[in-house]
């Protein structure tokens, strides 16, 4: 009955889809100057139909309805509502289905704002975002559908993996969603550009927002995954250079790259080609992204049930994506003259595109080098995060000290005169630095000058939104947050990477065991039953000696029946100085307990600027008007 | 002759291209000592070429009864059904760690037969093993 009700709804969609792409191009033809009024109507049954079949899975993983494969898979009546809810995107199937849906309301939304734009412009973007619509919707259909019936209809499902089971990885994959797929409007409107020979600030204006809006959710997804990874993992770090996390990194590069050139399209007319190009690498890299992770050829957490099929169509679909993007590209090409000053806003965001491209091109070459050398000469590799670190580490530097004067930098050609409070900055970064030094003991040379530049980068910041807000104006308010979010993340990065500290031990009931200065002393053990676990629970007493202080820490192991798995769970004690970190495993019920015991300080700053730092461009599309 | 903005143009072009040359090389450079190589006990049986303090990855299988415990560390065999190597290592273990089970570990080798260890890699889920893994386990086990 679901089933075929969602199956309906998806073939509607298709219709519907197909439909527009046939009326936009027929409307193309047309002399008139007016977009036809079938193509909003069209546009809205489309999102209304997607949106009601995504609603309809939510709706069979809320009553666990096992005639469908994907619920039976995935979810168990025994899960609590919010999880069953999460289930949803929490495989292959149902994933791709909230990855169409986000194409569609980006599309219908981008058609509603632009209505009013240039007719050819606005029917292209919609042909061509309707035609990755229908790209997408296919494979939906074809190869993963979400609706797929199974007979006869188990009386219980497999249950979702115990892992997954965790508020911040269950609003993880939309808020990741939104970005990657967000980028694929400007991706069709890059295009549209090109087809519709539009001028260069008009096009600008028109994604802006979108680009701010991919951005802040691609930033939040991020984030939102580390912080699952820190507490979740166990290893307490909390970012990996995992393959995963570096395929949603490298469309967070474009986008920031893309995020800041747009503004000097947007601005100045400059760097058309450039912005072109950067709008439809982002979604490339979004989509490659997808596919490596996906398919197995990386290894992942995300790596579902794997079937060939499903990667061999990915792959088919996006080199066509983008043979015809470059097709497009370099049968139109636009001319791009221009001019830039060596000090001026256009060379210091050019600057922070060379930036990006280099880290882009780091991460990239990490990520694909093991692929390569896979093929080619046979041998298994990975390549570990010392190599990430001691190539971007470096180049955070002179980074970090253009961020700070970029934003003052004037339009056009300015000369730069205010040495002055540079080198008074400079000199104040220096003061805080040793005074860090001198109260943190000591660390590497790279660090220091991390610190001293990300210091640099705050303070300057900070003096000029003071100067700015004199005069009452708040425009550089979301390029101030998100400038200073950045440089205090940077600050506690290291600072946290330097200090933290890690003591790893086997202990029995009862023991208790010094070390430096701390004690840790393993109290009990409390066995529990909850909703749909079993769970120990470890009673661990911190002790420190010197600074005279005492926590408890009750790290857990949680049995699960649904599918049947083990998972350990720290304990975190957070305050703002740092964090106390403890995990405790067991290996086949011994007596020993292997405890990880670790002091990693600032966490929570690091969590706050990272917002921060996504909440910047949030602001701004609301600002903006 | 050459233009100012001609001139600065060809500058500017020189020094993009000096600067990305520049650039990949020191990424390559990076890149070649941090390689993790994968290998199996066996492998590191056979090949002579292993550098004592690097870093490289194994992958086996937890052998049965081999897992010993005192108060700082954790002894095991792991075993490709051909060759053994006893790794040893503190800290906790992931969920999926136990004997007859795949693991991977990373360390440092101190002989051919001992391998000191500072990560052994989460498992997701019990489905999941590294592709080449999966493929050399099997062929051993015929």
């Amino acid at each position: 009955m679901l089933s075929n009700l969602g199956n309906i709804l998806l073939f509607g969609s298709i219709f519907i889809t197909l439909s527009i792409i046939y009326f936009a191009y027929q409307n193309l033809k047309e002399k008139n100057i007016l977009i036809g009024k079938n193509l909003v109507y069209l546009s809205f049954f489309q999102i209304t139909f997607i949106i009601a079949s995504f609603l309809l899975l939510i709706f069979a993983f809320v009553f666990s309805d096992f005639s469908l494969l994907a619920v039976y898979q995935n979810s168990h009546t025994a899960k609590p509502i919010f999880y069953k809810i999460a289930g949803v995107w929490g495989n292959h199937e149902g994933s791709l289905l909230l990855w169409v849906n986000i194409m569609v309301i980006f599309s219908f939304l981008f058609f509603l704002f632009n209505y009013k734009l240039k007719k050819s412009y606005s029917l292209y973007t919609l042909l061509i975002q309707n035609i990755l619509i229908l790209g997408f919707l296919v494979f939906l259909i074809s190869n993963s559908n979400p609706f797929f019936k199974i007979l006869p209809i188990p009386s219980e499902g497999l249950g979702l993996n115990p892992i997954l089971q965790d508020p911040a990885l269950a609003i993880h994959p939309p808020l990741l969603y939104l970005g990657f797929v967000g980028s694929s409007i400007y991706f069709s409107a890059a295009m549209a550009a090109i087809l519709s020979n539009s001028n260069g600030k008009n096009f600008a204006s028109s994604i802006k927002i979108w680009v701010l809006i991919s951005w802040s959710f691609q930033s939040l997804g991020i984030i939102v995954g580390s912080i699952w990874a820190y507490y979740e993992l166990g290893w307490g770090g909390f970012w990996f250079w995992d393959p995963v996390e570096n395929a949603s990194l490298i469309p967070w590069f474009c986008m920031t790259a893309l995020a800041h050139s747009v503004l000097v399209l947007e601005k100045r007319n400059y760097l058309y080609n450039w912005v072109l190009i950067l709008s439809i690498i982002t979604f490339i890299s979004s989509v490659t992204g997808t596919f490596l992770v996906r398919s197995g050829i990386l290894n992942s957490v995300h790596t579902f049930a794997n079937d060939p099929a499903r990667g061999m169509y990915i792959l088919i679909f996006l080199s066509l994506m983008i043979f015809f993007s470059f097709i497009i590209f370099f049968k139109r090409k636009i001319n791009d003259n221009f001019y830039l000053e060596p000090i001026s806003k256009e060379t210091f965001i050019l600057g922070n595109n060379w930036f990006m491209m280099f880290y882009l091109a780091t991460v990239f070459i990490g990520t694909i080098y093991p692929i390569f050398t896979q093929v080619l000469y046979d041998t298994k590799i990975s390549v570990g995060p010392p190599f990430y670190n001691s190539v971007i580490a470096p180049i955070i530097i002179p980074f970090l000290i253009m961020m700070a004067i970029g934003p003052k930098i004037r339009w056009i050609k300015q000369k730069y005169n205010d040495y002055k409070s540079l080198i008074f900055i400079l000199i104040l970064s220096c003061v805080i630095n040793f005074l860090i030094f001198t109260f943190l003991k000591s660390y590497n040379l790279l660090s220091n000058l991390i610190i001293i530049s990300s210091l640099f980068l705050i303070i300057h910041s900070l003096k000029d939104f003071i100067i700015n807000s004199k005069t009452k104006s708040y425009y550089n308010l979301p390029s101030f947050l998100s400038h200073t979010g950045f440089g205090i993340l940077m600050l506690f990065i290291i600072l946290n990477h330097n200090y933290s500290r890690e003591y790893d031990l086997n202990i029995k009931v009862g023991e208790a065991k010094k070390i430096d200065n701390i004690e840790i002393k393993f109290e009990n053990l409390k066995i529990e039953k909850r909703d749909n676990y079993n769970v120990i629970i470890g009673n661990f007493n911190i002790l420190d000696l010197k600074k005279n202080y005492q926590k408890n820490l009750n790290p857990e192991i949680r049995i699960y029946d649904n599918p049947q798995t083990l998972t350990f769970e720290s304990a975190i004690k957070t305050n703002l100085k740092q964090d106390l970190y403890l995990t405790m495993s067991n290996i086949d019920g011994s007596d020993f307990y292997n405890v990880k015991f670790q002091i990693k300080p600032f966490m929570l700053w690091i969590w706050f600027a990272a917002f921060l730092t996504a909440s910047g461009a949030l602001l701004r599309t609301f600002l903006k008007k | 002759m050459l233009t100012k903005k001609i001139k600065t143009r060809l500058l500017f072009l020189v020094s993009i291209v000096f600067i990305t040359v520049f650039f990949l090389i020191f990424i390559y450079l990076n890149l070649k000592q941090n390689i993790l190589y994968f290998n199996t006990p066996s492998e590191i049986f056979m090949n002579n070429q292993i550098e004592r303090n690097s870093i490289i990855r194994v992958g086996g299988m937890v052998k049965k009864d081999s897992i010993l415990q005192n108060n700082e560390e954790i002894r095991f065999v792991l075993t490709d059904y051909e060759r053994e190597l006893i790794v040893v290592y503190s800290g906790t273990v992931p969920n999926l760690f136990s004997e007859e089970q795949e693991a991977v570990v990373e360390g440092i080798l101190n002989d051919k037969k001992y391998l000191i260890a500072d990560r052994i890699l989460a498992k997701h889920d019990e489905n999941y093993m590294p592709p080449q893994m999966k493929k050399i386990l099997k062929e051993n086990a015929k």
